[in-house]
This record gives C-alpha cells, sequence and structure tokens, in this order.
C-alpha cells in the first residue's frame, strides 16, 4: 500500500524546520529556497500551510517531461526525476497544478520531493506532527476535517 | 569563516549612498554578532554623548552565527541604537522571519547612517540594492505598510518597518518585523522615524552554510530533543500550551505581580487576564518564529468591534502592563491595545506602564479630566486603548504620554510615580518579592528590563535550581552569570527562551561547530561578560552614572503588604556592592582596569 505525506495545518506553527532539514539532507547547505517542501503562511485566517509533491498518480509533471526524466515507481507511489537525464527545460514547474515543483537557480535542477527513500526527514523533524507519513489509504473523513478547517476560516474571514 | 556571511552593507541616507563591506571579522570573533558585533560598531562608530535622534546616531541590523540556520530558536536579529527613551546603549532583538533572511540575501548586517531628506524604504533582492520613495506609505500603519510594500516588491520578501509611533518619534516606538513580530523596547522605532526611514524590504535566496556539518547537526539535535522533552518549553509544556502570560497566575500566587502601578503586588482579577484564560477564550493556534520547536507565540481572535479580526495576542508583560498595572480585567480590551501597538509600532509594556503611571497621577489629583480631556481612572478598559490609540498618533494628551512615564511624571512633580530605571518601565516581577529581579532592573544596560538576565527562571520557576525570591545572598553573583550568558545568547542569535531547556555547553557546541571557533564553553562565556562590559563603557561614556544603577523609591522603601514577601522592600544596596566587586567594577560602577584587560577592552573615555 503506497505511503504518503499528510499535512495538517491546524497542527503547523510555521516554524520552517522542515525546509531546513528538507534543504540540508537533500543539498548539503540550509536554504529555504533549495527545499522541496514550502510552508505557506496564509496571516489573514492566522494559518500556516505546508505543501509538497502530493506524488499524484497521474503527474502532469511526467506528461510534459520531453526527455523522459521524471517516473513513477509503481510500487511505492514516488514520482522521481533523475538528475542525469533531466536538461532544465522547467516544463515541469509550469505543468504542476499545485507549484510543488521547483526550479533551483542556484543548484541548476528542479526540486522535488522523492520521500527520501521511504523515510521523509522532514516528517521526522516536524516538532508539532503536522506532517505525517501514512497509509493514502486511510479514512477519508481526515481530508474532510481539513477541508472543513479551510472553509471554516475563510468563510470567517469573508464574513 | 563559515556561519557568518562576511559581508555588511552600509546606507548613508544622507548621500544617498550604499555601500558592501566585509565585516570586522576579528571583531566577529570577540563578539560574534546580534547584540556584540553590532554594540562594538556602534561603539567604534558614534560618540556616546549625542543626541539618540539626530542624523549622528545609527541605527544597526546585525545578525548572528546560528541565525537562519538549524540551531534551536535561530530566527533572531538584533537591531542596535544609542535609545531615545534611556539615553543608553540601546538594543532589541526579534524573531519572525527576517533576520534569517539577511542571512539568505547574503548579509550578517545593515547599518543605516544619517538622515533621508524624505521618506524612504531600502530595498535588497540579493545583490541588488536600492533606497526607495516611501513618501505613500507614510502615516501608514505596520500591516498597511507591509503589505503594500510585498505587493510593490517580491510577495515572498520579508518587511520590517515602523508605523506612526515611529514616524511620530514616540520615544518607546518599535521596529515591526512580519508586522507582529517586535523590536519592542527602548524606542528603537523613534530613532528609524528621525531618520525618514521607513521600512527594509529583504528577499534572499542563498543558502547558510556551517563549518562543521556532522557535528552541527548532532549539537542541534540535542539541543532540540532537549527543548521538546522540557517542562516549560516542550510538547505540552507552559510556552507551547499558554504563551507567555503561562506566568501570569503563577507570580499572582506569589504576590509579584505589580498592581495599580506598583501599589500592591496582586492582581484580584488575576485569573481573567492569564494565559489560560486567553487560551480558552481567544487562542486560534500557536505561531513559531524561524527554526522554533517551543511555537510560543499566540494567534488570537478579537471577536467584535473595529480591530475585529484574527491578530498576534499579548505577551505576559505587555498583558500585565495593560492588566494588572492598569488593574484592568477585561481580557479582550487588552488585546486589542495590544494589537494597536503592533498596528502603531509602539511597546505595549512602556505604554501600558505609562498609561497606570498616569492613572496614579489623576487618581492622586494631580492630572484633572480637563487637563487630559478625558478618563484616566484604574480599571477603566475604555481608557487604555483610547491612550494607546492617541499616544501612536501624537494626539492631545497622547503627546505627552509619548514621552514614557519618568517625563510625565517629572513634568507634574512627581518623578517617583515612574516605575521606571533609566526611564525605561520595569515590566512584571516584583522587585520586592524576586530580589534577584530588582538588581537586575537596577544594573540592566538598557534600562528597566527583564531579559538581560532573566532570573526568573531560578527564583520563580527553579530552572536550573531554585533559589529563594526573598534572599540576597548569592543573587550577585547568579545575575552576573545570567547577564553575561544572555549577551553570548543574543550575540548568536538565537532566542532566549531556548535557555530554559538547553545552558552554556549546548550553545557552546552549537557555535564551535557553526563557526569552527575552538573556544571552550568559559571562552565563549567570556565573549558575554566583554559585550557586557562594552555596553557599560557606552553608558558610562553617555554619561550615566552609578546613580543610574537604582530602583524607584517606591521598591526601595515602600514594603510589600501581602504574600510571601509581606514587609519586604528591595534590598538593593547590599546586593549592589557585591555586584560591582563580581564584575571587576570600582564601587563607581567603572570597570577597573585588569578586567578590561582580561575582556581585551579599552576604555576610550578613562584613557
Amino acid at each position: 500500500m503506497a505511503k504518503g505525506i499528510v499535512i495538517y495545518p491546524d497542527k503547523c506553527t510555521g516554524c520552517r524546520t522542515c525546509e531546513l532539514t528538507c534543504s540540508f539532507t537533500k543539498n548539503d547547505i540550509f536554504n529555504p529556497k533549495d527545499s522541496a517542501i514550502a510552508v505557506l503562511p496564509y496571516d489573514e485566517v492566522g494559518l500556516q500551510v505546508p505543501m509538497t509533491c502530493l506524488q499524484c498518480e497521474d503527474p502532469h509533471c511526467m506528461t510534459v517531461c520531453t526527455v523522459n526524466a521524471i517516473t513513477k515507481n509503481e510500487k511505492t507511489g514516488v514520482v522521481t526525476v533523475d538528475d542525469e537525464k533531466c536538461i532544465g527545460c522547467k516544463m515541469c514547474v509550469s505543468a504542476c497544478p499545485f507549484g510543488n515543483m521547483t526550479y533551483s537557480s542556484r543548484l541548476k535542477k528542479v526540486l522535488k520531493c522523492d520521500l527520501c527513500k521511504g523515510i521523509p526527514q522532514c516528517v521526522k523533524e516536524c516538532p508539532t506532527d503536522a506532517l505525517q507519513f501514512k497509509d493514502l489509504d486511510g479514512p477519508l473523513h481526515k481530508r474532510k476535517n481539513i477541508g472543513d478547517l479551510f472553509s471554516d476560516v475563510f468563510g470567517e474571514v469573508s464574513k | 569563516m563559515k556561519g557568518w556571511t562576511g559581508k555588511l552593507i552600509r546606507v548613508n541616507l544622507t548621500e544617498k549612498t550604499i555601500k558592501i563591506e566585509d565585516t570586522n571579522m576579528d571583531d566577529a570573533k570577540l563578539y560574534m554578532g546580534g547584540r556584540g558585533l553590532g554594540s562594538k560598531y556602534l561603539y567604534d562608530e558614534i560618540d556616546p554623548t549625542i543626541d539618540p535622534l539626530s542624523s549622528e546616531n545609527k541605527l544597526i541590523y546585525m545578525t548572528g552565527p546560528l541565525t537562519g540556520t538549524y540551531a534551536t530558536c535561530a530566527g533572531r536579529f538584533n537591531i542596535v541604537t544609542k535609545a531615545p527613551l534611556t539615553g543608553t546603549i540601546g538594543a532589541s532583538n526579534s524573531g519572525g522571519n527576517f533576520g534569517p533572511e539577511m542571512k539568505f540575501a547574503g548579509y550578517d548586517g545593515i547599518i543605516f547612517e544619517g538622515k533621508s531628506e524624505k521618506p524612504v524604504y531600502l530595498h535588497i533582492n540579493n545583490d541588488t540594492i536600492e533606497l526607495k520613495d516611501a513618501s505613500h506609505l507614510w502615516g501608514k500603519d505596520v500591516s498597511e505598510t507591509t503589505d503594500t510594500l510585498l505587493l510593490e516588491n517580491e510577495e515572498d520578501a520579508k518587511v520590517s518597518c515602523i508605523g506612526p509611533g515611529g514616524e511620530k518619534q514616540v520615544l518607546f516606538a518599535t521596529i515591526m518585523n512580519d508586522k507582529d513580530r517586535a523590536a519592542g523596547r527602548s524606542g528603537l522605532g523613534a530613532v528609524m522615524g528621525s531618520k525618514n526611514l521607513k521600512a527594509v524590504v529583504i528577499k534572499g535566496t542563498n543558502g547558510i552554510d556551517v563549518n562543521d556539518k556532522f557535528k552541527f547537526m548532532d549539537a542541534t539535535k540535542d539541543a532540540k530533543d532537549k527543548i521538546l522533552a522540557n517542562g516549560v518549553t516542550g510538547i505540552g509544556g507552559g510556552l507551547p500550551s499558554y504563551g507567555t502570560q503561562v506566568l501570569v497566575n503563577i507570580l499572582n500566587e506569589m504576590h509579584s505581580l505589580p498592581t495599580h502601578n506598583w501599589r500592591t503586588s496582586r492582581f484580584e482579577d488575576g485569573d481573567k487576564i492569564s494565559g489560560e484564560f486567553l487560551a480558552d477564550n481567544y487562542l486560534i493556534r500557536n505561531k513559531s518564529c524561524f527554526a522554533c520547536p517551543i511555537g510560543c507565540g499566540r494567534v488570537i481572535k478579537i471577536p467584535d468591534g473595529k480591530y475585529k479580526g484574527i491578530v498576534a495576542g499579548p505577551e505576559y508583560e505587555a498583558g500585565w502592563a495593560y492588566g494588572a498595572s492598569c488593574g484592568v480585567n477585561d481580557m479582550n480590551a487588552i488585546d486589542k491595545a495590544n494589537h494597536v501597538c503592533n498596528l502603531l509600532g509602539i511597546d505595549p509594556i512602556t505604554m501600558g506602564a505609562t498609561i497606570a503611571c498616569a492613572m496614579e497621577l489623576y487618581d492622586i489629583g494631580v492630572l484633572s479630566k480637563e487637563e487630559i480631556g478625558g478618563e484616566m481612572k484604574f480599571g477603566n478598559a475604555d481608557s487604555i486603548l483610547e491612550w494607546t490609540e492617541k499616544t501612536g498618533n501624537r494626539e492631545g494628551f497622547g503627546d505627552l504620554l509619548a514621552l514614557g512615564s519618568y517625563r510625565l511624571a517629572e513634568k507634574y512633580g512627581h518623578p517617583e510615580l515612574s516605575m521606571s530605571v533609566k526611564k525605561q518601565e520595569m515590566p512584571a516581577y516584583d522587585g520586592r518579592a524576586i530580589q534577584g529581579m530588582g538588581l537586575e532592573y537596577a544594573t540592566s544596560n538598557r534600562g528597566g528590563c527583564h531579559v538581560r538576565g532573566y532570573v526568573v527562571s531560578p527564583e520563580v520557576l527553579g530552572i536550573p535550581h531554585k533559589t529563594d525570591p526573598l534572599e540576597t545572598e548569592g543573587k550577585a553573583g547568579l545575575l552576573k552569570l545570567f547577564q553575561d550568558l544572555t549577551a553570548l545568547v543574543d550575540s548568536s542569535d538565537i532566542c532566549l527562551f531556548s535557555t530554559f531547556a538547553i545552558g552554556l555547553p549546548e550553545i557552546a557546541s552549537m557555535l564551535r561547530a557553526s563557526t569552527g571557533l575552538e573556544l571552550s564553553d568559559e571562552e565563549f562565556l567570556l565573549v558575554g561578560e566583554r559585550i557586557w562590559n562594552l555596553e557599560k563603557l557606552f553608558n558610562l561614556e553617555a554619561g550615566l552614572t552609578k546613580e543610574d544603577d537604582t530602583l524607584p523609591p517606591r521598591l526601595l522603601n515602600e514594603p510589600v503588604t501581602t504574600g510571601p514577601a509581606k514587609g519586604k522592600v528591595a534590598e538593593l544596596d547590599i546586593m549592589l556592592e557585591e555586584y560591582y566587586e563580581l564584575r571587576g567594577w570600582d564601587q563607581d560602577s567603572i570597570p577597573t582596569d585588569e578586567k578590561l584587560d582580561e575582556l581585551s577592552l579599552a576604555n576610550k573615555a578613562l584613557a
């Protein structure tokens, strides 16, 4: 059964430990801009939302890649980029509907979550359990709860 | 060397010039960064006797070698200048995300000199640095200024700015970062306003490297584990659960919560202004600064009125200043007044304490309704909001409140009713019931202040071990250690709150791995002592004397009337004598040559 990173925005305090952990683990430097995860602040509703690759079933990034550098592992569901094959055209960055694929002009490569070979370091270091690594076939009501949270807080503001 | 970026930006606002220069690494090794290195630059570059609001003053933003790294609570930076409220050296630190962004843009610090003719702001995007017109922002509050600047520049940039309080040079104006994180005390915002500098907008995309990655990760993970396992800072602990206001009930129980401008030490309605009450009625969720596993920041909901919305909640000292000190038991009003301080860019501690002082002057008949053009009664919730708005905008009697409680009380012939040291208002811990805090207030290099040597930790919370708060013995040595360690923490630059769980060994380990400096723990502590002595030299040269190391007469002469400290006054003289001895200062509070030699310092004024 495929596992993935599940986010709990109601638990996130916006400390950005995940960003630092990712950039250090993957790119050997402390730089949130070279991280495959980013915490997006929605200050008007007092919410912080960590965003990273959702490992789509039918990844647009993979579809648009002209050199077949992006593949999806049938068994684990993880979508990975082969840096050797990648030519840096950034089509995948444009294609991702969630903005979860970024290009680093410093590292000259695209940054994308690969779930750290099954032990995501951001999840491990998150101090508030706002990131969890879970079976994705879990109960839908969890996701519905998060949906409700969003509509609650945004609804509140629009009133 | 790693840890530092090795570059500074120097902006001359008079000449409109921008230069990039190398960070003085010899000084960085002796003073680290943040408060220490910023103070060294200020001490070397300005005459300490100048008028703080003149163009000769400088405003220095400075990060430390841990800022922006994975080190625990490493989201901080300092702003250093000569402070207008106190006339002392003024360093104030802030969390949020601005400090790390300075490092990501490639700079250890920014030094502002001179004075711009017209309102300007500084925009930095890595190597692109320019002064831009800020005429359209002048008069706008902190929230609107920040939103406008993010629209005009990069939407993910970080903004540090002043509000109307700083523009109008309220003597306790703040510099606000990410809207609601403040470099809060001593009136740095007034200096920024005097320079016609509205804001700094910064975006950086570079990384920060450390000297020894493996050792650094080991050291930071050790520190983080200790913070997460600690009863104050850890999961389910006091700070994450209730924020800093967790202290209200604790201090009130021990009759150490100054009430009605320090007339009494216990507030009848303490529970109504407590962290528990805030959590039950207003808290939405917690908010962290950069790289902080604690998350003491409060995101709260103001349910009604013109400030309705989701905003930052008050800290303990701000809640106390408007609450117990003014005798106000209405948390909703306190939340609003605190939010107005964030919008106008003024320090809620000094603001609340100044209103409390005015309330006492009103109570004894020195101030009249006609004189001030309104009400000023203890316990009146509407008053705290009204006078905060008027002070930030310098309207009517608020124009006088904008000078702080000392200048107010002095004008009306009662300076003794200003609960301040070196003209800065003391915060929420009674120095008679907690003797160590009395000594801290009297000796703090930036006037009445709790975070230069937070001995509340041992005296009240029992961290790292419990001391008897009514005893004077041993307090001088305890305070010296706390002051020196705090100077190191503020210069590293990590959050003081991490030290509830970690101490010198953990901080030194992170610094060694980050910078490669092979200093022993004791040598790192000596850095803190060096900074303390440098600040003292600045103050002496600015004209302060031993006479300024004192407390308001109320603490020295009027005993506490209730609770465990009943009958006690602050026994300052006995502690102060020992303190000067332990500091290696003479009894006029002047550092001896031997002490300065030991710290590689020279006394310019007395040479």
